[in-house]
């Protein structure tokens, strides 16, 4: 344990002030050549539209129900009694699929296309205009139903995904909470921090480097974010020895400014990275997954598994554990928990800057407040697997990313963040510890 | 003060064994009177029925409790087959650390769930009632780390304690005119009581503001507001300077004067000698012992479990540093001379050399 | 820059719905955290049913404008007790997670497509004000003087939310005046000790979350008395804004709410109209109008920071009062 102490205490200030300073001039680049306001401007109502018409010989069908997906994410809608739909979508000069649920539509009637293999599924294209119309062909006919076990596997992996990517920042935030007892909020925005950075070093409207450059540089940067964070707020904060639940308000502020800076250098509407819409490849069934999807699924698990050895066997992962299990006990053995904790802080912030640039990929697309809509998956993945343990945040998380995407099968798509608080509410009623955490003893 | 205060409850059946002789005021003691000695009350006896042994029926119990088990993970912290307490009289909870004394004070007052047992407090089965109900049913108790409100005043704490308060339920609350004159008598009882531990000077003070002694004084006289019939301490006597000890120890006896049962935790043999009427030992979550205190030191069991062996001697003379004038009071000044230090540890090493084979 | 106009606007925010709106967002959230020591982060969902509930039951049900307050508060005193019952024996941290994942729940189901017909899904609701102008007692025309100038509606909507202020001021003082408030400083402190003494502190705390809740969506109906309903005002940000008004004021206090909001709302306004007129006036180089307005809310962040190490007790506040300070 000295030789840690020494070598890290020895190194730190160097290299701190090295490293804070090249941060400091590489960010200053990033941002001034970024510019204000991205391409695609407008507030949070999404301003351009797809909409269509079902009808059947000339009659409106009401009710029928339709899903379109694209950039922003998925959204679903039905017809009036008009027979007419429509949907805001946040980007134009972008593809949207518009699918027609079958089940939705009267017996015996389906969407009837000989010369196509999924009628019901149709790509729009939102051009320069900003508007486009989709319609289909109704008939009677057979349908082109996905069975329920298709369905599920689909999902299951899709789940998957999400569920590794949002462990990525997990772990992170649970961490930092064993180690420090500081209940992150601002760790919504050090997952957001990632993509941001990464568009402005890799779009082609910035400096445009290649992806292999810019996307490991931005990930260093995100864990230079977690070292500035704890150079200038967390450690004087902890040496002042601030309450804990001050500490929480403070995270609250810090996510505030946090977001509004992104929302100042982007604006409020979504961007893309690059290669985000790329076809999907059919793998094994229905499942279809892109070379994006797959890639994302890969550096998940290398990078997952290679923090768990690092945190079961190397010198610090140990001694982070030991310090979430008692810091007093672990600073009397001779760690120095302080050192430790600004490694932590640098672990979590490039996990959550790269758990943020494939959350990009994943939805697809870049926004001011990204983060801020997985936080609370993040804190009930954190809290189902056991507030203090990376293997529980782990755990939690997949289960969480495997809760979202399965229960889109009974419920609304639009109700499957809600789903998945809703499972953490009651989880907490008969089980406050978690999957993996431990009872405290009363008294 | 009569002697025998079974003069209040029948006279116990069963004759007991010969060391059940009612401690008469400490004739023997007068030889050795420090000059801060207390004035010697009297102790309560005659509390059991039969042996003294461990779950022994008590005369007239207050508590009765039947088969307590509580495991933490794979660890029994208490298993309690048979533990009466008995009524008017000033019970000591002793044992070594970890012996399940405090886990089983929680569990008797509501502050935690057994894995399984019943007990009966004053007639009333009291398995499964929440800790408040509890309270209000006139067992109080105080905490190992004291909890003085520090946040609120003296006086507030002391309000806080009483029961039946109009002005505490949500709607009645809205009314002053429903409340005001109930509160006005509820601080006129809470300034005498603070004038009894006298600490009616710092009334408007923030209880934080107080030193450590003074706020246990506080507790104690808050858990008293309440008009208990059971006071039960945590520890009275934990981080209390030696000065207030005396002062604490006679406000415990007051409380037996008044007719309150007392039930309190200790590691201070002393202070368990000087006040309490019968003992109970534990150790590993069970009771090993149970008896009047000068019986239940001797006993083997006990010895064993936790005071490890000569406590009767005093050290101070054993070893020369003073003389058999100066030694305490409760050790047998005339044995500690014949002993030499030498000899005990040369007995306490073999012992060690023995166990580790 | 017209300095006028901008004192002008920011004058008149100080009698604005919005502000009283805070201010009782601000109260509810005193109860809860300043008095009770709840960490409640989704007051925002309280303020939320009391809105929707307020809308729904006019433009769904036909309900009077009175009947539909009502209904508001009822729905949040329901959703207090839903959310309590579990909850309300939690640590701390674990409560404000629960909260404010409660919260996002409501306004998701507030959002989703599912509940179109009545909730107005992403659109949100409006149009439900007929009932409330036909109440209005007061004759048509404008009043007041100098900033303070509006009309006979406008007037009728700031003088139900000073009175429904003043009420919930009232009853809060009365409260924490009483042996009912005394105890809940006790629980505040320390839970077990206040048991120890008889009292049943999850009754305490359920009352604390209900009446907190029951103000908290009065300010949500009073926010969307004058204009309409719409769910993404109802998000985490507007918890932490009213973190933000209520730490300024003094969270333990009566009336330190009531002054953060004010103060909040005011610099709101004020720095709404300076920052983008000074970047049209070229003062502030280097960013947009746009921008200007997004710089309000950062700063906001920081306050909050700095407020909470440097000053948690706020204004009026007394620190050595305060639970959550070390």
């Amino acid at each position: 344990m000295a030789t840690t102490r020494t070598t890290l205490a020895a190194r730190a200030p160097r290299t701190i002030g090295v490293l804070l300073a090249a941060i400091a001039a590489l960010f200053a680049i990033v941002m001034l050549t970024a510019g204000p306001a991205s391409a695609t401007t407008g507030a949070d109502d999404d301003p351009f539209r797809i909409s269509g018409n079902v009808q059947l010989d000339g009659e409106p069908l009401q009710g029928v129900h339709l899903t379109i997906d694209g950039p922003g994410g998925k959204q679903e809608v039905e017809t009036d009694e008009n027979g007419q739909w429509r949907v805001g979508v946040p980007e134009k000069n972008a593809e949207y699929s518009v699918t027609l649920d079958e089940t939705s539509l009267p017996e015996g009637i389906a969407v009837v296309d000989p010369e196509d293999d999924t009628p019901n599924i149709k790509e729009a294209q939102v051009g320069a205009g900003g508007r486009v119309t989709v319609n289909f062909f109704i008939g009677e006919g057979t349908r082109n139903v996905t069975s329920f076990f298709d369905q599920l596997v689909q999902r299951i992996v899709n789940g998957l995904s999400f569920g590794l990517m949002l462990a990525l920042a997990a772990v992170g935030l649970s961490l930092v909470f064993g180690t420090t007892g500081i209940s992150n909020f601002a760790h919504a925005e050090m997952v957001t921090f990632g993509p941001v950075v990464a568009a402005a070093l890799v779009s082609a409207t910035t400096l445009a480097w290649p992806l292999y450059i810019g996307l490991p540089v931005a990930v260093l940067l995100s864990a230079g974010l977690g070292l500035l964070l704890d150079v200038i707020i967390w450690r004087p904060l902890r040496r002042k020895r601030v309450g804990v639940v001050q500490l929480m308000i403070v995270s609250i502020g810090l996510s505030l400014t946090m977001r509004y800076i992104f929302q100042f250098f982007i604006g409020g509407g979504t961007s893309q990275l690059p290669f985000s819409t790329t076809e999907k490849i059919p793998l094994f069934g229905v499942v279809q997954m892109s070379i994006v999807d797959m890639a994302s699924f890969a550096i998940c698990i290398v990078v997952i598994v290679g923090f768990a050895l690092w945190l079961t066997y190397s010198r610090i992962g140990k001694a982070t554990r030991a310090i979430s299990d008692n810091s007093s006990l672990a600073a009397a053995s001779g760690i120095d928990v302080d050192a430790v904790v600004r490694v932590i802080w640098i672990l979590a912030g490039a996990l959550a800057g790269l758990s943020g640039i494939l959350y990009a990929y994943f939805r697809p697309g870049l926004k001011w407040d990204m983060g801020a809509q997985v936080l609370l998956l993040m804190f009930a993945a954190v809290t189902l697997g056991g507030l203090g343990t990376a293997f529980g945040a782990l755990v939690g998380s997949i289960i969480v990313g495997l809760l979202v995407e399965i229960s889109t099968l009974w419920i609304p798509s639009d109700l499957k963040y809600a789903g998945a608080l809703v499972v953490l509410i009651i989880i907490l009623l008969f089980r406050p510890q978690g999957i993996l955490g431990r009872r405290e003893r009363i008294g | 003060m009569s002697n025998n205060s079974s003069a209040r409850r029948p006279k116990s059946k069963a004759t007991t064994t010969a060391s059940q002789e009612p401690k008469a005021p400490s004739a023997a003691d007068d030889t050795h009177v420090m000059p801060s000695k207390p004035v010697e009350r009297a102790k309560s006896t005659g509390l059991h029925i039969g042996e003294a042994a461990p779950g022994v029926a008590k005369v007239d119990p207050i508590i009765v409790a039947d088969g307590i088990r509580r495991t933490f993970g794979g660890l029994t912290a208490v298993d309690v087959e048979h533990l009466e307490i008995p009524r008017g009289a000033i019970t000591a909870l002793i044992g070594p650390n970890g012996a399940g004394k405090t886990t089983l004070f929680n569990l008797l007052t509501g502050f935690d769930k057994p894995d399984a047992g019943t007990w009966i407090f004053d007639g009333t089965s009291l398995s499964g009632v929440p800790a408040f109900k509890v309270s209000r049913m006139g067992q109080v108790r105080t905490f190992q780390l004291t909890k003085a409100l520090g946040l609120l005043t003296v006086v507030e704490n002391m309000k806080l304690g009483a029961k039946g308060q109009k002005g505490e339920s949500f709607w009645q609350s809205l009314i002053p005119g429903i409340w005001r004159k109930q509160d006005e008598e509820i601080e006129e009882r809470a300034m005498e009581l603070l004038a009894k531990f006298k600490l009616d000077a710092k009334a408007d003070d923030f209880a934080a503001s107080l030193s450590g002694g003074q706020r246990k004084l506080l507790e104690m006289a808050r858990a008293l507001m309440s008009q208990p019939q059971l006071v039960m301490l945590d520890e009275p006597m934990a981080g209390v300077n030696p000065a207030l000890t005396q002062s604490l120890l006679d406000k415990i006896l007051d409380l037996k004067q008044e007719g309150m049962t007392v039930l309190f935790v200790e590691h201070d043999m002393h202070m368990v000698r000087h006040i309490a009427d019968w003992v109970v030992v534990m150790a590993e979550g069970r009771v090993v012992a149970e008896g009047d205190p000068h019986t239940v030191m001797r006993d083997p069991a006990v010895i064993d479990a936790y005071l490890g062996a000569h406590q009767e001697l005093d050290l101070g003379v054993v070893t020369g540093r003073y003389s058999a004038d100066a030694a305490d009071s409760t050790t047998d000044a005339a044995a500690s001379t014949k002993v030499k230090a030498s000899d005990l540890e040369a007995a306490g090493m073999a012992e060690l050399e023995d166990t580790s084979k | 820059m017209d300095w006028l106009q901008i004192f002008s606007n920011s004058a008149s925010s100080i009698l604005s719905p919005a502000t009283m709106a805070y201010a009782l967002a601000a109260l509810g959230l005193a109860v809860h955290f300043g008095f009770a020591g709840l960490l409640n982060m989704g007051i925002a969902g309280f303020m939320a049913l009391g809105a929707y509930g307020y809308a729904i039951s006019i433009l769904t049900f036909g309900f009077p404008w009175w009947g539909g307050v009502l209904v508001g508060m009822g729905a949040a005193a329901v959703f207090a007790l839903i959310l309590g019952i579990p909850t309300l024996r939690l640590r701390g941290d674990y409560l404000a997670i629960v909260t404010i994942a409660a919260a996002e729940v409501v306004r998701l189901l507030f959002l989703t497509t599912a509940f179109d017909p009545v909730t107005g899904s992403a659109d949100g609701l409006s149009g439900y004000h007929t009932s409330f102008r036909a109440s209005n007692p007061i004759p048509a025309g404008t009043y007041g003087f100098g900033p303070w100038t509006f009309n006979a509606v406008d007037w009728w909507v700031r003088i139900l939310g000073i009175v429904a202020l003043a009420l919930a001021v009232l009853v809060v003082w009365r409260l924490m005046a009483s042996p009912w408030g005394r105890v809940l400083k006790g629980i505040r402190e320390d839970e077990d000790a206040v048991r120890s003494l008889g009292k049943n502190v999850f009754q305490y705390k359920m009352q604390a979350l209900v009446l907190g809740g029951v103000i908290a969506a009065v300010g949500g109906i009073v926010y969307a008395l004058p204009s309409a309903v719409s769910p993404g005002v109802y998000v985490t940000s507007l918890t932490f804004f009213v973190y933000t008004a209520l730490l300024l004021g003094g969270a333990a206090t009566v009336f330190g709410p009531l002054i953060g909001s004010l103060i909040f709302w005011v610099l709101q306004t004020l720095l709404s109209n300076v920052l983008p007129a000074m970047v049209a006036a070229g003062v502030l180089p280097f960013m947009s109008q746009i921008q200007a307005s997004t710089l309000r809310f950062i700063l906001v962040g920081i306050a909050l920071m700095l407020l909470v190490i440097f000053r948690p007790q706020g204004i009026l506040g007394n620190k050595k009062e305060l639970t959550f300070v070390k």
